[in-house]
């Protein structure tokens, strides 16, 4: 076994990743930081993001604006304390990221432009065209590149993360390319691992995301905060799931119904206009327009297609001109994957599962209730988007909670002593269960069989709407599959780039991780944001005004217990949108 | 990286073959646009070999023309010619990649730098031709 | 429409061989399908053992490239239906050491990367407080072509010259030093300068152009050489002008 040490170990490599370990290594360039990533950095799904980052920075608007519309879009289960903080070092973040050489668009006089988007009273969202979480991650991976102290482990996959004496001390990750079992230890590891998208069947993730780093904290004994809520985003391409971004609809676009009705005004979002009005129609948040989809479903008004029902997206008004200067992307993917251009056809689009509000539970440092554990980005719930996740506040929260869990890390990280040899042992106990994996014959399930049987039961019973019956018919299933699981059969049996052997690890961490998902949602009798009971159709402030923490039980049902939501200024109150 | 994997032995390493020029079309020609720089050196020459003999006096000039009109020469010329043709519209049309122009702040295009060389290229024609024709 | 095609993969699994060999897979031919699913299909029901990077497939992480009968793609982006009626080859990208089956090694790409410097070079910083540098757009478009690389390497795979030099740093980390030099707001030509025109830099490079053909994202790193040339030489001619651009 091959043995590393460092001092703070960052775990992924996308937008919260580099940035915590830049952070560390400017907070304090004595300490040893490692980036530990299954893919190369600029791989990360971030790379993916596109309609843009939000941050106050234009006169008329305020910190309390911003931060208002974040804890109403997320149906008051935000942490107030911890938005404002947010909202606070947004902007810094951000103008920080332009510093290093992030090409944001910009107005005629030079500044830096914002758009309006989906929930937002004023416009805030920065962007770079629409390939705004490239520009971020590219921006972020070259910058870290003239950091010396910063070493990476590149295509390394993590399996496990190493416990000892109350706190993390490190984890053991694969070598892709030879194979070898690497246990590495550090004095304080950050989790920026994403979310895990996968678990659902469509969804505008990328393959990576399959919560890697949720999984290992769980495992570890961290607990899960607000798992039930998936945010479903309205405009994703039927069959591929890819995004279609919302600063289509912030530039003007509208979504209409089979009969080519604007269908959003019959859902208490406003009355339509020709221009898009902020805070209304399709500038809603993402969680009611998604809900909206469904209703028209259930009413028979959306189009039918070999792929699921869809509606249209209309964005022909908006005139070749802006299309090719605001969303020249969105015309690249319609023209590439579905033959269409939106300059003169309507987009076939329809929700599908995007991100996770939910994640290991941290505070507004990052910190993880396991001493030397600490995460940031989707893979880390503090939480700011509580049950609903407005647009452009991701990006903002990579930077600002990357930054924030690496100063913290840091800081504790340099009052630890250095791990101790348990922590090796640990590390060979692991190996050799890898081993035994790698050699296990016989076996008769397919790995992408139990997949897309997860990736379907989770469609069914925890999407946009759920009930008991849906819920607990859900939890069956998967407590089956994971049975079924230790029988999987690998075909692959080399040590060199076994990608069916990460295959067989991630669908395992998927497998957990719908678990916990499945059981939050039994949990919360309330609707809430992205989280829609059909059984329980009404907000109840009394009950449910808290997180969700989801515990790992060995050999029973997750364990979920409640944590009550930080209210500083802002006191629950109605969540409207159109009016 | 650790060192046992930046220079891994079993990685496998395909060795280029020295005819890789002929695999594909856009490298072929790429062969022939590189090589055509060799018949614009000929052609240079011929042009020096002319002057050397209008300075020798009108019957090594003669002597000169009847050897460029023999076929073998006439033939080298031709294709000599084939191939400054060539030189002249991928250098023409290459030209502008190298060229960033700004014009009042916005990039003028590609096509529009070509074409003032091809333009270029036929305003000098037609004065050479009207000195050599007129008469 | 056909209901099935023919893939033929390069294998090479270096515990058990030498040299790369073939196999032959058939998969389902679907209109919407690119190659990226038919890979997929192979290793989730026929071969488990299939190797392969892929991560967003929308054309935007660059893990998928390989050559697709021949041509450097991204499987992501490339349909069945402009192969047909097939067999398609399917081979790990060219120029690079093949690691197993279609993953290739792409750490001489990113040691050549980190020497062009791509980051922002200030002689001296800006005080957040004072906000951001001005940049217009039209300032923003001088580079932004440049600025699109998805280090997908493709480039790498359609250039002669990397194929031959191994010194040469190739067209994506170029172009990409090009951004930088041709952002208003870095300061750092002059520390590019000489890894650029030095041995692997720019003058290895007889503008073949395939590069640029081969790009999915139109970055046009021939060009961003071509132009390096132009400033490489007025430098090497009037050292004294110019400054830090």
């Amino acid at each position: 076994m091959e043995l590393a040490s460092c001092d703070v170990l960052v775990v992924g490599g996308g937008g919260a990743g580099l940035r915590a370990a830049i952070a560390v290594a400017e907070a304090d360039p004595s300490l040893r930081v490692a980036v530990v990533s299954k893919v190369y950095p600029m791989r990360s799904h971030t790379v993916s993001a596109e309609g843009g980052a939000a941050a106050v920075v234009k006169p008329g608007d305020s910190l309390d604006a911003h931060a208002y519309d974040t804890i109403s879009g997320g149906d008051w289960l935000p942490d107030q304390d911890a938005v404002e903080a947010f909202v606070r070092e947004a902007p810094r973040e951000m103008l920080n990221l332009e510093h290093w050489g992030c090409p944001w668009s910009r107005d005629p006089d030079g500044s830096v432009a914002v758009r309006a988007f989906g929930g937002m009273k004023v416009e805030r969202t920065w962007f770079a065209a629409d390939k705004t979480g490239f520009h971020m991650l590219h921006t972020l991976f070259q910058t870290s590149l003239r950091y010396e102290g910063i070493r990476r482990f590149d295509e390394c996959f993590a399996t496990r993360l190493l416990v000892d004496d109350g706190r993390c001390q490190g984890l053991v990750a694969i070598e892709l390319c030879t194979g070898r079992v690497l246990g590495i230890t550090a004095r304080a590891v950050i989790l920026c691992t994403g979310g895990c998208g996968k678990v659902f069947a469509f969804t505008t993730n990328a393959a990576i995301k399959n919560g890697d780093g949720m999984a290992l904290a769980y495992r570890a004994g961290a607990p899960l905060k607000d798992m039930e809520f998936v945010q479903y985003h309205p405009t994703g391409l039927p069959f591929t799931g890819i995004l279609i971004t919302e600063a289509a609809r912030s530039e003007g676009g509208y979504l209409l119904n089979k009969d080519g009705y604007r269908y959003l005004q019959d859902y208490d979002l406003g009355k339509p206009q020709p221009k898009p009005v902020l805070r209304s129609m399709e500038l809603g948040p993402r969680d009611r327009l998604s809900q909206a989809f469904v209703k028209e479903q259930e009413k028979g008004r959306t189009l039918k297609g070999p792929y699921g029902d869809y509606v249209h997206l209309d964005v022909r008004h908006l005139g070749e001109q802006l299309i090719d200067r605001k969303l020249p992307f969105v015309r690249e993917l319609c023209l590439k994957y579905e033959n269409v251009d939106p300059v003169k056809e309507l987009i076939a689009v329809r929700p599908v599962a995007h991100y996770m509000m939910g994640g290991v539970s941290t505070d507004s440092n990052g910190a993880t209730p396991l001493p030397g554990l600490y995460a940031a980005g989707e893979c880390a719930c503090v939480s700011i988007n509580g049950a609903n996740r407005l647009g452009s506040n991701s990006l903002p929260e990579l930077l600002v909670f990357g930054a924030r869990a690496g100063r913290s890390a840091a800081e504790f990280a340099a009052r630890q002593r250095t791990p101790g040899s348990a922590v090796s042992s640990q590390a060979v106990d692991e190996e050799h269960r890898l081993q035994d994996l790698l050699g296990k014959r016989g076996g008769k399930e397919r790995i992408a069989t139990l997949r897309t049987e997860m990736q379907q039961a989770m469609e069914k019973s925890a999407g946009i709407y759920r009930t008991q019956a849906s819920l607990e018919q859900g939890a069956a299933v998967l407590g089956r599959l994971s049975e079924r699981y230790p029988d999987l059969a690998l075909d692959d049996r080399s040590q060199t780039f076994n990608t069916e052997l990460t295959s067989a690890l991630e669908l395992g961490y998927m497998l957990e991780l719908a678990r916990a998902i499945v059981a939050s949602a039994l949990w919360r009798k309330e609707s809430r944001g992205s989280h829609q009971r059909t059984d329980f159709p009404k907000r109840d402030d009394q009950g449910y005004l808290s997180h969700s923490l989801t515990y790992r039980a060995e050999d029973a049902a997750p364990r979920v217990e409640a944590l009550p939501v930080s209210i500083t200024r802002w006191p629950p109150g109605e969540r409207v949108y159109g009016r | 990286m650790s060192p046992h994997t930046t220079f891994h032995p079993k990685w496998y390493r395909p060795r280029v073959s020295v005819w890789w020029w002929l695999e594909k079309r856009p490298y072929r020609l790429f062969v022939l646009r590189e090589i055509s720089s060799v018949f614009v050196a000929l052609v240079a020459f011929v042009t020096l070999l002319q002057v050397r003999a209008v300075k020798q006096g009108p019957d090594a000039y003669a002597r000169f023309l009847e050897w460029l009109g023999t076929p073998a020469v006439l033939a080298v010329n031709a294709l000599a010619f084939a191939f400054v043709l060539l030189h002249a519209v991928t250098w023409f049309n290459l030209a502008p990649k190298a060229m960033s122009l700004r014009l009042r702040g916005k990039k003028v295009p590609d096509a529009v730098v070509a074409a003032s060389n091809y333009a270029g290229w036929i305003v000098a024609s037609a004065i050479v031709a009207y000195f050599l024709l007129r008469d | 429409m056909p209901e099935a095609v023919t893939l033929v993969v390069t294998r090479y699994r270096p515990e058990q061989e030498h040299e790369p060999t073939t196999q032959r897979f058939e998969v389902p031919f679907r209109k919407e399908w690119v190659v990226l699913d038919a890979l997929n299909y192979v290793k989730d029901q026929l071969d488990g053992s299939l190797s392969f990077r892929w991560s967003c497939r929308m054309g935007v992480c660059g893990s998928c490239g390989m050559m697709v009968n021949g041509e450097p793609k991204l499987t992501c982006g490339a349909f069945l239906g402009d192969f047909l009626p097939g067999p398609i080859r399917v081979e790990p990208l060219r120029f690079f050491p093949v690691i197993r089956d279609l993953i290739v090694d792409i750490g001489d790409f990113l040691r050549k990367l980190k020497r062009v410097k791509p980051w922002l070079v200030r002689s001296q910083e800006k005080p957040l407080a004072e906000g951001e540098y001005r940049q217009t757009p039209d300032q923003l478009d001088a580079y932004k072509p440049f600025s699109m690389c998805i280090n997908c390497l493709l480039c790498y795979s359609a250039c002669p010259i990397y194929g031959l030099e191994p010194s040469f740093v190739g067209p994506a980390a170029i172009a990409l030093a090009q951004r930088y030099n041709l952002d208003n707001r870095d300061q750092g030509s002059r520390d590019r300068h000489e890894i650029l025109s030095g041995k692997g830099g720019i003058w290895e490079c007889t503008f073949v152009g395939q590069c640029s053909e081969v790009c999915p994202k139109h970055v046009d790193p021939a060009r961003a050489i071509q132009q390096y040339k132009l400033t490489a030489a007025m430098h090497w001619l009037m050292p004294w002008a110019g400054g830090s651009r």
